[in-house]
């Protein structure tokens, strides 16, 4: 494996120089300065040697194909970079006056609106940072907004089996309880057991549109009335709304809050994991909860043609700050972009393609794989990762056994309520000759499966690294490659 | 169509592979009174009308390419190297996913171990985890570390005023329905008044260091009565004024947390940055976040993966302690890489000229009739100024001049009417600080 950074370091040696002091010094406090910084000394080169080497061990959608179920890894358009990047924006101080960030407020504000208009709601915040915050923005605000009715019965929150982790543990974190709910034979809602459990002390549902499972829900109209029907609130989890641009408005089937993942849906970088943007889309009742700030109109333009005056502002009754300053605008900048790419029709063929190119692969892939709910998908398949007579063969192997095609594996294990679960998400930005691609290495590996299990269960064979020891990873528990100065260890014993 | 790359041919070939006439077909599913609504969105455009667009948006912002930026707050103006830049823009890093498959994403998992070594060093701490998505909610999620830790028993959480009033605010926001005592930052205390708030009930003890108002104190005797009394201390740091003071862990911190944006990371109106958190190792089991860890493959070569997982949500769900999935990891990786970059003596050079020439604008002010600085205490790179006029008169006599001025800390301090904090960094030359003093001046008289 690769040497560390710290490796490469040479006592003396700079990598950066820094301007002379052009001031006279002052003294600093003795007491209080440290007398090592164990950062590593080397130069510019060694450093862009070693990032760029490690850069090449990733895949990447770059790189080749990413069908990673429920990530949505599409291509990243590079012009959303170069805007993020424009010193207008990446040069902005965070509390500059509203009077001097005129074009970034504009932006949010139109961004807010857009959002709001392709779910049919009526207003937004760009605060939260990811998914998982937006949830919890949004079960805040349905917690807030039963409180604020003097509702203070409703403590649980319904959530299907099939859900991400994201929301039990959302629902934990705001202090209110998780309702389980079993799903049926077609990967919906088992309504039987909804109606059971809708009664006072309900708060709200959370629910996947499409489903984890990548099936439009048959029954949603169902399921929203039920809880509607019980004093309960409805949230989308948005994670799967790039099978939605411009299909159905979730605030028009009846939601009243859902979040998007702007780093799924409109295409900012993954990044390796982060940053991405969670923005909450809200009807009218929660409106007054959103997170702040948000981009508001201070002042309309007294001509038509000028702009009018803008402004952060917290809404009256807002569940409060999630994050310093306003959220992370550098995605803000590239979601703008994107959508402005597009359009209104441009957003439908998005979404009518990402069905498309599901429904493609998983048609050619039947009848090879178990598909366990054999129905038209969405943007999305769930299939089962193994074989009939091959024991030895797990969802894992298969996904190991990708990675020497070049391909990164789809997710797996799940969701959780399929056996030997793989999530298989396309994108619309993948041509038809990558996914047949793609289908021929599948096929192949179901062959080598029942002829040559070991090429599996041994895979990946090509790959920068093996199958880790991840029991010792936990055990032993290196977590870095320095040693603490001695005074760490003194201190550890008192 | 933009980025879709689909021929009509190949439509129809795929239609018919999947047994259906039209694209349409497919959405059956979806209750058909709600199906393809329109979306009131406008028209699509070129890149070069986007590209335009963007610039246009850009440029109607009062930027650090045009203005001398003297404000912080929270979100400081650096120099960046141009390696940054460049290396954070390969796609092989920008456009790969959370490193679950670690086969093939080496790459991603050794650049994290190598941010935690690095965050572990500076705020020396045991382990550091892959990030939080700023600095508000790394504190935000210490305070649910010192609560596990106490098994949920102790109900109380102390805060200094010297906390940024934002990560105070995002503190009560995420533990809003927790029935937790968040108390301490309603006044300004010295560090004895606020260890007389510590009872038996008491959680966690949070402090800055520097503190919001740009001061260097030292929190040896608290710690000291924090652990006296079984509570946890978290220490929220500024890392770029960790390369000449020192470190938390060194002082007696349980935990450090921060924002890494000092650290390579533009201001960008406020995100994304990059939330460190970090822990000595009686805690580590219980942070929220990915953590790498090294192992070897099955061949016995040195290999990184993401490690303690049954902590995590995916896994515990209901029982997590944090629902956090996506973190910051691009922005982790941008501040590692500046680490590497500026290096033992960059980073300690840079963070010098932040003082020097913090302190040399400050006694300037210091001397101006009308101004006084706040003194007695060592600072990093902010001071507090209390000014002869309202504060937004005297930024509007600065923005005149093409600068930027202090934050008005009246928004978050009633009782701080008419005081800016005054930010400077390396990026303010002699020249800027002196235009800045002369315009103070002006704006007085």
């Amino acid at each position: 494996m690769t040497e560390t950074i710290y490796d490469k370091s040479v006592p003396g040696r700079v990598g950066v120089v820094l301007p002379k002091v052009d001031v006279p010094t002052s003294d600093l406090p003795g007491d209080l300065l440290r007398d090592n910084l164990d950062l590593p000394e080397v130069s510019e080169l060694q450093v862009v040697r070693h990032f760029t080497n490690l850069s090449g061990l990733n895949h990447a959608i770059d790189k080749g194909f990413y069908p990673l179920g429920s990530c949505t890894m599409k291509y990243n358009p590079k012009i959303n970079e170069d805007a993020a990047r424009l010193p207008g924006f990446a040069q902005l101080h965070p509390l500059s006056d509203d009077d001097g960030s005129q074009g970034a407020l504009a932006l949010m504000h139109t961004l807010q609106g857009w959002l709001a208009e392709i779910a049919g709601f009526k207003g937004a915040s760009l605060v939260p940072a990811a998914g998982a915050q937006g949830e919890l923005a949004g079960i805040l605000m349905i917690r807030a907004y039963h409180a604020d009715r003097g509702d203070s019965r409703r403590t649980k929150i319904l959530v299907p089996n099939s859900a991400h982790g994201t929301n039990p543990a959302t629902v934990s974190m705001a202090g209110l309880s998780v309702v389980e709910l079993p799903s049926d034979e077609n990967g919906d809602v088992d309504l039987i057991a909804l109606r059971a459990a809708c009664d006072d002390t309900v708060a709200g549902m959370m629910i996947t549109v499409p489903s984890t499972l990548g099936v439009f829900e048959e029954h949603i109209l169902d399921v929203i009335e039920a809880v509607h029907g019980c004093g309960g609130l409805m949230y989308m989890d948005g994670a799967n709304m790039n099978a939605l641009l411009g299909i159905v408005k979730p605030g028009e089937l009846g939601f009243d809050v859902m979040h998007y993942n702007l780093h799924k849906t409109f295409s900012t970088p993954h990044g390796g994991g982060g940053p991405g943007c969670g923005a909450v889309a809200v009807g009218e009742k929660l409106t007054p909860f959103l997170p702040g700030p948000i981009a508001v109109i201070a002042e309309e333009a007294e001509h038509e043609d000028d702009a009018p005056l803008y402004a952060l502002r917290m809404p009256a009754k807002s569940i409060g700050r999630l994050k310093a300053f306003q959220g992370n605008f550098g995605m803000h900048v590239r979601a703008y972009a994107y959508i402005r790419t597009y359009g209104a029709a441009g957003l439908r063929e998005v979404s009518r393609h990402a069905v498309l190119n599901a429904n493609y692969v998983r048609s050619r892939l039947r009848g090879v794989y178990t598909m366990p709910y054999d129905r038209i998908c969405a943007h999305e398949f769930v299939t089962e990762g193994r074989f009939e007579g091959v024991e030895s063969v797990h969802a894992l192997d298969i996904s190991k056994r990708l990675m020497d095609f070049g391909i990164h594996p789809p997710t797996n294990y799940f969701p959780l309520i399929v056996h030997e679960a793989l999530l298989i998400e396309p994108t619309e930005t993948e041509d038809k000759a990558t996914l047949d691609a793609f289908v021929d290495v599948m096929l192949q590996i179901a062959s080598e499966a029942k002829e040559n299990p070991t090429l599996l269960t041994e895979a990946p064979h090509v790959t920068p690294v093996g199958r880790l020891d991840e029991v010792r990873a936990a055990k032993e528990l290196v977590l870095c490659c320095r040693p603490l100065p001695d005074w760490a260890h003194t201190q550890a014993g008192d | 169509m933009s980025y879709i790359p689909h021929t009509d041919v190949e439509r129809q070939q795929m239609l018919a592979a999947i047994g259906v006439t039209t694209i349409e077909d497919l959405f059956e599913a979806v209750p058909a009174r709600f199906r393809f609504p329109e979306l009131d969105l406008p028209e699509g455009m070129s890149e070069l009308e986007v590209s335009a667009e963007m610039q246009a948006l850009a440029e109607a912002n009062d930027h650090g390419g045009d203005f001398a930026i003297f404000r912080g707050a929270g979100a400081y103006h650096h120099y960046t190297p141009a390696a940054v830049g460049h290396l954070l823009l390969r796609g092989e890093f920008l456009t790969a996913y959370t490193p679950y498959q670690p086969e093939m994403s080496q790459g991603t998992l050794q650049a994290i171990f190598e941010y935690q070594t690095m965050i572990s060093q500076m705020t020396g701490m045991d382990a550091a985890n892959a990030s939080h998505y700023d600095g508000a909610t790394s504190l935000a999620e210490a305070v649910t570390v010192a609560l596990e830790a106490s098994r949920r028993a102790r109900k109380k959480i102390i805060l200094s005023y010297g906390i940024h009033p934002h990560y105070r605010a995002v503190v009560r926001t995420y533990h809003q329905w927790n029935g937790l005592t968040i108390t301490g930052d309603d006044a300004e205390r010295d560090y004895e008044a606020l260890a007389a708030l510590i009872d038996k009930d008491t959680a966690l003890v949070a402090v800055a260091y520097p503190d919001f108002f740009g001061r260097v104190r030292d929190f040896r005797a608290l710690a000291e009565k924090v652990h006296a009394a079984g509570a946890l201390l978290c220490v929220v740091a500024n890392p770029m004024a960790l390369a000449i003071f020192k470190s938390p862990g060194q002082l007696g911190a349980d935990m450090v947390v921060g924002d890494g944006q000092a650290l390579g990371i533009p201001l960008s109106y406020g995100g994304p940055y990059v939330g460190f958190f970090s822990t000595k190792l009686a805690q580590v089991r219980r942070i929220a976040g990915r953590i790498v860890g090294e192992t070897v493959d099955k061949t016995g070569k040195k290999a990184y993966v993401m490690t303690l997982r049954p902590r995590e949500q995916d896994i515990r769900r209901e029982r997590a302690t944090s629902n956090i999935c996506t973190n910051q990891g691009l922005m982790a990786l941008a501040a590692t890489i500046y680490m590497s970059l500026m290096g033992k003596q960059g980073l300690t050079q840079a963070a010098k000229l932040c003082y020097h020439k913090a302190h040399y604008a400050a006694a300037r002010i210091a001397a101006l009739e009308g101004y006084s600085v706040a003194a007695g205490e060592p600072f990093f790179h902010e001071f507090v100024v209390k000014c002869p006029k309202p504060v937004a008169e005297i930024n509007a006599a600065l923005y005149d001049a093409g600068m930027i001025g202090g934050y008005d800390l009246g928004k978050d301090y009633p009782a701080l009417q008419d005081h800016m904090l005054l930010c400077v960094t390396e990026m303010n030359s002699k020249d800027e600080i002196d235009t800045l003093v002369h315009a103070l001046e002006e704006a007085a008289s």
